[in-house]
């Protein structure tokens, strides 16, 4: 039994079987990330002031893996075009120049910037206490200025006993008072040597940059977390279809790859274009 | 995926050993982990009748609490602890925190494990490819991992019971925070609780209803036999096209705002747990900043859709049955397709009517109240058309019309009764309550089901080649009909006396339950008949899972059309072969041809050509267009 339409188009719809069903699958993603970042608005407009934290993430690796994904998808529409052509070992290249940048997006993700962010350490200042910490937080200047309050203190942990942690500084609680911490900078400064000493029973609530620490890094690392598995399937996916099996089906029928190729290309699309949404609203805005 | 494979095996040097594995398929390949859409329909349509029925036993083991709070379950009360852990109930007294698990647990397999794998995966799977005249779904492999998706979705569900703490016991709406800290502490493992395996199951099954959904869609959209336009589809086949753009669209949200439950309860965020949160008098180390608002926004978005899911399916299967036993053209076949699509779009905004009590001020609520009320119409529509249908009509008064007629004014009733939860102010009154109760369970329990079991009785020849036996139906349907009324129906008095939904004493300890007396009986007391009758339709339920095996083997048989029908379903051999159809069927007509004058049987198939003469007077085209 044949199920038609799967490599060739019905007539009067134009399509074939499997570009129906990834442009509906495509539709239900839109609405599972459209609920996620819903719910990133709903929690952000709720964040209490001080709570929502800015310049946290390092903007220029955000930029250079913006631009991979870009460039992935780029090549994806190379290796479909190479295929309809007849050209298989440009289609291999541009395949595996895919793959390598679905890959290399990963690895920054996952062993770089996830890595950086667990050991990165902030700790909330009860609201008594905040007068008590006015030379790392420098809010008497930013009330002045009508900007929202600094509630946080962050930076490395340095050490902590039962009493107290001791932090050393992020530039911004290092020198609170200078204006050009008011705005996240593009290149992320290193934590400086500087060091603070917390009393325990003034901080409200202190982890490192977990899903725990904040609403921010909760819904951060849900979203990259869910994006970093879009972006795994599209690579295993791509992945088999680069390997030799799927030369076999090029030999038997290439019109059937070049479609599983646009197919699975527009779902990389997909995922390209989720982080045009994630890149400004966790490492920009 | 798979399609190629059988043509190129002939250039596999081993071809012959596959060829061979290819046409006969072992047990297992042919019957469990089948790729064939009416095989995957028949699994998925037991396991939801088997899961309705562990539904209903949850809730009549609710019943008793309710009509005798305290005294012990008698006979079975005493096994209870073995099988639910000694938590559950003790000397066969249960305790408030199983209660709430029936309660959470009686509403998810209701609803995800019972009705819409019965009406949407199982009559969709079976009957939409036959209708269309399609040889099977698009992606048989796809609709496969579907059902087990679903599978291992509802096995995680039924372990949950067991685990320690029990299953799920926060509502089957989970409202957050209160679902967000159950299950937690001492006792509880910290993945392997009620509450959290809940939410994986939920993983599970909203992936298979993403998958089946998409299968449906453009099996609907692609495979059409030729000459079936989009108006000449049966209009079971566009209730289901619709409800399968509910299930694509809805399902997603809640899908993130299950993803984000599971976070806050395995990874400790806060998406829905708000600053300052005290439990227990101990302020929660959290890091707050979460709305539990925002949890009954994704659920809702996702819940009331889900309640069209459950009853357009219902829809289709009457809409056929009503027009093959009145033997007459459907009334109004155009407003009932362009009705369901326009249910289908106002459903996805009418969600917050079901959060009133959350304060969202007056603009927000008028225009819910506003499409909550827009949405009746095109409901009234078809109940109209349907009724309409019946008149002048030559009606067979067989068990699948039975279900069907009793069907109308149930869901009727059932509709009715939600115009004053449409507006606020009612509904502040009448929120929680079994008020609320009577009103969806009139629509998805004497509607829903009894479409679905004339469904089953309508289409059983279909998938045996036999008959269900008709005076065993009838056995199962009168004291359904009966025992469905005397449950629901004082229900609406509980609720206006101002019953809540909740209690578990069932009121015993509220004075507005045993204050005052309806038609003779307290609100309370009137548990004590509610109750009788749920066990009574417990009993009725037997004549039908007797018939339904009996009738596999022994029942009468019949011929590939036995209820006279016109749909192309019933052109192709009782039970279809692999492949649906012994010739490719060719649609020439609108699916409800009966009674065509100056013909000589009263209905004319789908697949009839039209003769000449016909074709003057009827302006049709001589050819048939592709689709």
């Amino acid at each position: 039994m044949e199920i038609p339409y799967t490599v060739s188009t019905r007539p009067d719809t134009g399509l074939w079987n499997a570009k129906v069903g990834i442009w509906l699958f495509l539709a239900s993603e839109v609405m599972l990330f459209g609920g996620l970042f819903s719910a990133y608005i709903f929690l952000r407009i709720d964040a209490a002031p001080g709570t929502w934290p800015h310049g946290l993430l390092n903007v220029p690796v955000g930029t250079m893996n913006t631009a991979i994904l870009i460039i992935s998808s780029v090549t994806v529409v190379l290796a479909w075009a190479a295929l309809k052509m007849r050209r298989y070992n440009a289609y291999w290249w541009y395949m595996l120049a895919t793959i390598t940048c679905g890959v290399i997006f990963l690895t920054v993700k996952l062993a770089y910037e996830w890595p950086q962010k667990f050991e990165h350490f902030g700790a909330f200042i009860k609201p008594d206490a905040l007068a008590k910490y006015e030379q790392y937080l420098g809010n008497e200047r930013r009330l002045e200025k009508g900007l929202e309050p600094r509630i946080q203190i962050t930076g490395h942990l340095h050490s902590q006993n039962a009493t107290e942690y001791e932090i050393a500084l992020d530039p911004v609680n290092a020198d609170p008072n200078n204006p050009a911490m008011d705005r996240p900078h593009f290149f992320p400064l290193p934590v400086t040597d500087k060091i603070a000493t917390v009393e325990k029973a003034d901080v409200q609530r202190a982890t490192m940059f977990l899903p725990t620490h904040s609403a921010y890094f909760a819904s951060y690392f849900t979203i990259t977390g869910l994006h970093g598995l879009h972006v795994l399937g599209g690579v295993l996916v791509f992945t088999y279809m680069w390997l030799p099996v799927s030369k076999k089906l090029y030999q038997r029928n290439p019109e059937h790859l070049a479609n599983r190729v646009e197919v699975s290309g527009l779902f990389w699309h997909f995922v390209d274009l989720i982080w045009i949404f994630v890149f400004p609203l966790f490492y920009l805005l | 995926m798979d399609s190629s494979a059988s043509v190129e095996t002939h250039h596999d040097p081993h071809s012959h050993a596959d060829e061979h594995e290819h046409h006969e398929l072992g047990f297992w390949r042919k019957y469990i982990f089948s790729t064939d859409h009416k095989v995957i329909g028949i699994q998925y349509g037991l396991c939801g009748l088997a899961f309705l029925f562990l539904g209903f036993c949850l809730m009549m083991m609710m019943r008793w609490q309710m009509a005798y709070p305290g005294q012990a379950l008698p006979v079975i009360g005493k096994f209870l602890p073995h099988i639910f852990g000694p938590g559950s109930m003790p000397d066969g007294k249960m305790t408030p925190d199983f209660y709430n698990s029936l309660g959470a647990m009686h509403g998810t397999i209701m609803i995800f494990l019972g009705v819409v794998p019965l009406a949407f995966a199982a009559f969709g799977n079976f009957v939409v490819p036959l209708q269309i005249g399609a040889p099977d779904m698009t992606f048989p492999k796809v609709n496969a991992a579907s059902f087990w998706a679903f599978a291992v979705g509802g096995a995680i569900m039924l372990i949950s019971f067991f685990v320690p703490g029990g299953a799920a016991k926060s509502g089957w709406t989970s409202y957050t925070p209160l679902a967000g800290i159950a299950d937690t502490g001492p006792g509880h493992n910290p993945v392997f609780n009620g509450q959290t395996l809940w939410l994986i199951g939920f993983i599970f099954l909203i992936t298979s209803s993403l998958l089946g959904a998409i299968n449906f869609i453009t099996t609907i959209i692609q495979l059409r036999a030729k000459g079936l336009t989009w108006m000449r589809l049966p209009f079971f086949v566009w209730a289901q096209f619709v409800t399968a753009f509910l299930l694509l669209l809805a399902f997603p949200p809640l899908e993130a705002a299950i993803v984000m439950q599971l976070m806050d309860r395995v990874a400790h965020t806060s998406f829905f747990l708000p600053s300052g949160l005290v439990v227990n008098g101990v302020p929660m180390s959290i890091s707050g900043g979460g709305s539990p608002i925002l949890w009954q926004h994704l659920f809702w978005f996702l819940g009331h859709p889900e309640v069209y899911v459950l009853i357009l399916p219902a829809f289709g299967i009457v809409a056929e049955i009503l027009a093959n036993n009145s033997r007459k053209p459907l009334w109004g076949y155009k407003s009932l397709v362009f009705s369901v699509l326009v249910i289908g779009f106002l459903s996805f905004i009418v969600w917050a009517h079901h959060m009133w009590l959350t304060g969202m001020g007056t603009a927000v609520s008028a225009f819910f109240q506003t499409t909550t009320l827009l949405i009746s119409i095109p409901s009234v529509i078809i109940l109209s058309a349907f009724f309409i249908s019946l008149w002048g009509g030559s009606i067979r008064f067989n068990v699948p019309m039975l279900f069907t007629i009793a069907f109308l004014p149930m869901f009727g009733i059932g509709g009715l009764t939600g115009i004053p939860l449409a507006f606020n102010s009612a509904d502040l009154y009448l929120h929680d309550t079994y008020y609320v109760i009577a009103h969806f369970h009139y629509i998805v329990a004497p509607g829903t089901i009894f479409g679905l079991f004339a469904g089953v009785y309508y289409w059983f020849p279909k998938a045996t080649g036999r008959k269900m036996s008709e005076f065993w139906g009838k056995v199962h349907f009168w004291p359904t009909l009966i025992c469905m009324n005397v449950i629901f129906l004082p229900m609406f008095l509980q609720g206006m006396a101002g019953m809540h939904r909740r209690w578990y004493d069932g009121g015993q300890g509220w004075g507005v339950a045993n204050e005052h007396t309806i038609w003779g009986l307290t609100g309370f007391q009137w548990n004590v008949p509610i109750s009788w009758a749920a066990w009574t339709m417990g009993l009725a339920q037997i004549p039908f899972i007797i018939n339904f095996f009996w009738s596999i083997k022994h029942g009468e048989k019949v011929n590939d059309n036995p209820w006279e029908a016109t749909t192309l379903e019933w052109t192709a051999p009782s039970p279809p072969p692999h492949g649906n159809f012994v010739t490719i069927p060719v649609a020439y007509r609108g699916p409800y041809e009966y009674s065509l004058p100056g013909r000589e049987r009263d209905f004319t198939m789908q697949n009839e050509p039209v003769e000449p003469t016909e074709r003057t007077r009827r302006k049709a085209p001589a050819e048939p267009v592709l689709a």
